[in-house]
């Protein structure tokens, strides 16, 4: 599992059977550092998280065992919202201690 | 998963017989900022997605968990079809636009 931002929000009317109901939000994939790592992708949200949470996911066909429906296309999924992580000295859930999304340059590419 | 715009179709008679009557889509991988990146893939079509539809695809073992791909030898499948996304309440793509 890693750590990611949420940093935005996704509409899909037309999906594959068995995800109704499954929220699809963009994360930012952190390191331990919380800086970015790697390129931001679309998970499902299995939790009522949004866009500036810090949180935790898993990605890999594991993923869509945290869907309502377990036999989908699903290969990342947000399993929960992080509130402290003690890493290397720091709390990355601390204000500031983890990337966030540029409130003025959303569309910013990373 | 990844956000692809889906650009051609492949049509392809003599292949491995596990992937007969799949539809193959070749997509244009694109950034969560909407910019086509150089990177193609050609996935399976599970939503009756067509050309110049914007995507979501899922990669990797997670691709064999449809109906129509389940044991097939297939890493990639379209499973919905972008309606619009936004970055921190920013609108990044709309289809309707």
């Amino acid at each position: 599992m890693y750590l990611a931002r949420v940093i935005g929000r996704m509409v899909a009317t037309q999906r594959y059977p068995g995800l109704e109901g499954v929220a699809l939000q963009l994360i930012q994939p952190l390191d331990e550092s919380g800086a970015p790592m790697g390129d931001a992708l679309v998970a499902a949200a299995t939790v009522s998280t949004g866009p500036g949470d810090l949180v935790h996911w898993v990605d890999g066909r594991e993923a869509a065992l945290a869907c309502p429906e377990t036999y989908v296309p699903v290969d990342a999924a947000i399993l929960g919202f992080v509130e402290q992580a003690d890493v290397l000295g720091r709390d990355l859930a601390a204000p500031g201690n983890a990337w966030e999304q540029p409130r003025s340059a959303a569309t910013e590419p990373h | 998963m990844l956000i692809g715009k889906v650009v051609g179709s492949v049509v392809a008679t003599r292949k491995d017989e596990k992937l007969s009557n799949l539809k193959l889509l070749v997509v244009q991988v694109h950034g969560h900022d909407n910019k086509p990146k150089d990177q193609y893939v050609v996935a399976v079509d599970s939503v009756q997605a067509g050309v110049d539809d914007m995507v979501l695809f899922a990669t990797g073992s997670s691709a064999r968990q449809t109906t129509q791909t389940d044991a097939r030898p297939v890493d990639a499948v379209i499973m919905a079809v972008v309606d619009s996304w936004d970055l921190g309440g920013a609108n990044v793509y709309e289809k309707w636009a």
